[in-house]
């Protein structure tokens, strides 16, 4: 399997993106440093939202990744490795999330002594909620990532030099106990992170609510930089529509999984009508909260389904990226409004603030910044992939 | 589809792979054939474009009528929950949209797909037929199992047998069969062995519902639900020391809203009850239905005790006696909650307010037969504004 047979030539990135990239990173440290020596509790809160949003597109891209080695997909191939290099942010979260150790007391109730003194659920759950476990088990799921993040991507780039088939059959193994493994350790990060911010509230549901986010918005990540760099003639020129298409279709269907999980779990607790259930809701179903959460139906499910519905919106490069752009800026309102009308449960009072907008440019910058760097190391084409043929043949 | 009988319907083809089939249909598709057909064991990738296919206009149906059953089940919901018959159905508004959508989503889904299936098989067909000339060929039961098939049809304008035989021939095909149209268009549905499959079918399937919702219902465990430690009304309770399994409220209990009548037996109460309700239209409408519907049999539709029960019945002497008039409100409404001589108590069937707006209506017919002198100037000046022309 030569380059020349897949028709892909390496070509420099522009240096710009690795500038760009730098430049908004360090604007969006140097601001929230600023935020956070001006309003802690407040900065802690936007961090999460952040935080949170990059373990979505970063764990979510490491999922795309294994998927395609654990469902033998053909069509995907071609756009591997920059999933791959969208993943590239995992190693890292262990090193962003030690901010939010330290400001625990702010964003989690159940951390501070007196309110569990008189709280007897709290004393119930917190065998589970303490600070020593949370903190464990959390680096130790960050670790899991990491380890599977440099296993995967280990193999999948000695590949593009021995094209050995090997390697892929043992990538496959690890895909699977990645997926196995990711089900359970994304569930313990929605709950420890998300939903113990209400630490009454609970939802089983939950951890499927934020696999489906994580994936959606990997998935419009992934679509939004293949259909760029394809245009441009970074990757193959033989990518199809029909590449194209299964992207959509991807996009379309984590559409509408999301919005089945998200109603479910609204439907059950708006019926069952309970006490320590529906607070989640009525929090944001308060104030300006109620708008958003209305906003979030259309802009997180109807306009993308309608956008990506007809068949020609998923053939269409220009529709493709923006579907793309739509979604992950509305995959962030949903993370926002998931963490912001929490303030309340920890004695706050959510007012919009100019620190929302400071860490967002970092996770932009970190992501644009770690591509760049990536790209000019490797091959943005898995060129040693024993699929790579039978991709370029792929019909739908 | 003009199917003459036992004529050509065009001339079927055998491949061996999909790589065959596929440049087979490429190749007739460049010679400019139209009406040609492929037939394989499972979907081949590629072949849309192989055979020139647009995009299939199937989705516009399904699509419509999806949203024609969501609009139709969502408005039905709303008719039958909310407006025909209203009912607090766990202390929801009547229209209780999240506990709609899951019935929407199905409903819409549902119709989406039978939508689909029915169109097709009404393309395919080519319905009213119920048949298409290349079923119970042998060509048919190949590509069903093992081999890839391609029809060219006779309608076609460029199709002439032998030219079509050859040009399969020269792409591969081994084996070439010649499919005629069926001699009478058989419906397979009357045949006697098919009716009696269907009677079986359907002895079966009700059968088993029978036994299913009835018999199998009552037997462990799917009785559980039935057998419950609970209370039941006129039962013998081994719990409760009295023996009834229901329970008394305590003595004095009250149901919400309800304001008891303290002055159960006196003749005059008028000193302490004053009519709560203003003598609006809509009040006055309200005693209006009610005066008619309860005060009227006895006492006449205008309260001067010409009833229509009159001589069946002791009759209820008229309302506009200067007695009456000089009742307080208070004293009306104690007789309508009380009853008077051999009328009876009306407080079980007509609610406070009601008796109240009834008292109010007694009022406004009184006064109809005994109008002050300022009533008229008033009728007068109403009927002016108006614009009616109505002596006196």
């Amino acid at each position: 399997m030569s380059q020349i047979e897949s028709g892909y030539v390496k070509k420099e990135l522009p240096k710009s993106l690795g500038t760009i990239g730098a430049i908004l990173l360090i604007a969006g440290i140097a601001l929230g440093i600023t935020s956070y020596l001006v309003d802690p509790a407040r900065a802690a809160f936007s961090y999460l939202t952040s935080f949170i949003y990059l373990i979505c597109i970063g764990i979510g891209s490491l999922f795309l990744v294994s998927l395609e080695y654990a469902a033998g997909a053909v069509w995907s191939v071609p756009f591997r490795r920059v999933s791959e290099f969208l993943a590239a942010s995992v190693p890292f979260f262990i090193i962003l999330v030690i901010p939010l150790f330290f400001s625990m007391h702010n964003l989690f109730i159940w951390t501070n002594p007196i309110a569990v003194a008189h709280d007897k659920v709290l004393q119930q759950r917190s065998t589970y909620l303490n600070i020593p476990f949370f903190v464990i088990r959390d680096v130790i799921i960050f670790l899991i990532w990491t380890a599977f993040y440099f296993i995967i991507i280990k193999n999948s780039r000695k590949q593009d030099v021995s094209a050995d088939q090997k390697l892929t059959s043992r990538n496959i193994k690890f895909s699977i106990a990645f997926i196995v493994i990711f089900a359970f350790t994304i569930s313990v990060i929605s709950f420890d992170w998300l939903m113990s911010m209400t630490p009454h509230w609970f939802s089983t549901i939950f951890g499927v609510y934020l696999f489906a986010d994580s994936v959606w918005v990997a998935l419009a990540v992934l679509t939004l930089f293949s259909v760029i760099l394809t245009e441009r003639g970074y990757l193959s020129p033989k990518i199809r529509s029909d590449h194209y298409y299964s992207l959509g279709i991807l996009m379309f269907a984590f559409t509408v999984f999301w919005a089945y999980i998200a109603f479910s779990q609204y439907m059950l607790q708006w019926y069952g009508n309970l006490p320590e259930e529906i607070v989640y809701y009525v929090h944001r179903w308060t104030g300006v909260w109620k708008y958003i959460s209305l906003a979030l139906v259309i802009t997180h499910f109807i306009v993308p389904f309608l956008l990506l519905l007809p068949r020609g919106s998923k053939t269409n490069p220009g529709m493709l990226k923006f579907a793309a752009i739509w979604i992950i800026i509305f995959q962030f309102l949903d993370v926002y409004w998931l963490v912001m009308p929490s303030m309340v449960d920890n004695g706050f009072t959510y007012s919009f603030s100019w620190i929302d907008f400071t860490f967002p440019l970092a996770v932009v910058g970190l992501i644009l910044w770690l591509f760049s760097v990536l790209a000019k190391k490797n091959n943005l084409l898995a060129v040693g992939d024993p699929k790579l043929k039978r991709s370029w043949e792929f019909h739908i | 589809m003009n199917r003459n009988q036992n004529s050509l319907f065009g001339v079927a083809a055998l491949f061996d792979s999909p790589d065959d089939i596929l440049n087979a249909a490429k190749k007739v598709q460049a010679d400019g054939y139209k009406n040609y057909d492929v037939n394989t064991p499972y979907p081949i990738h590629g072949m849309d474009s192989a055979m020139g296919f647009k995009a299939s206009k199937m989705g516009y149906v399904t699509l419509f009528f999806g949203f024609a059953a969501a609009t139709f089940i969502l408005a039905f919901m709303w008719w039958a929950l909310a407006v025909s018959y209203p009912l607090v159905i766990g202390g929801k508004p009547f229209f209780a949209l999240p506990a709609f959508v899951p019935i929407t989503f199905e409903f819409t889904v549902l119709t989406g797909v039978l939508s689909t299936v029915f169109g097709m098989i009404a393309v395919v067909f080519n319905l009213p037929f119920n048949n298409h000339p290349i079923h119970d060929t042998n060509y048919m039961k190949s590509v069903s199992s093992d081999k890839y098939g391609l029809v060219i049809e006779a309608e076609d304008p460029l199709f002439e047998e032998n030219k079509v035989v050859e040009l399969l021939k020269s792409l591969g095909s081994k084996n070439i069969e010649l499919v005629y149209n069926p001699e009478e268009e058989k419906f397979q549905i009357f045949q006697p062995r098919f009716l009696v499959f269907l009677a079986i079918i359907a002895v079966l399937t009700a059968g088993s519902t029978y036994i299913t919702l009835n018999k199998f219902m009552y037997l462990p465990p799917f009785d559980f639900m039935l057998n419950q430690n609970k209370g039941v009304s006129q039962e013998e309770s081994s719990f409760f020391y009295n023996k009834r399994e229901m329970r008394t409220p305590v003595a004095g209990t009250v149901a919400r809203e309800y304001i008891p009548y303290a002055y159960t037996g006196e003749t005059d109460p008028k000193e302490v009850l004053s009519n709560p309700l203003l003598p609006t239209k809509k009040v006055l409408e309200l005693g209006q239905k009610k005066f008619l519907t309860f005060c009227s049999p006895c006492h006449g539709n205008y309260a001067d005790g010409k009833s229509r029960l009159m001589g069946q019945f002791p009759p209820g002497p008229t309302l506009h006696s200067q007695r009456i008039i000089n009742f307080s409100d208070g004293q009306i409404y104690n007789v309508i909650t009380n009853g008077f001589s051999i009328m009876p108590s009306y407080k079980r069937q007509i609610t406070r307010d009601e008796r109240w707006a009834i008292v109010n209506y007694i009022r406004v017919l009184q006064r109809a037969q005994n109008p002050k002198p300022s009533d008229f100037t008033e009728i007068k000046e109403i009927n002016k504004e108006s614009g009616k022309n109505v002596p006196n």
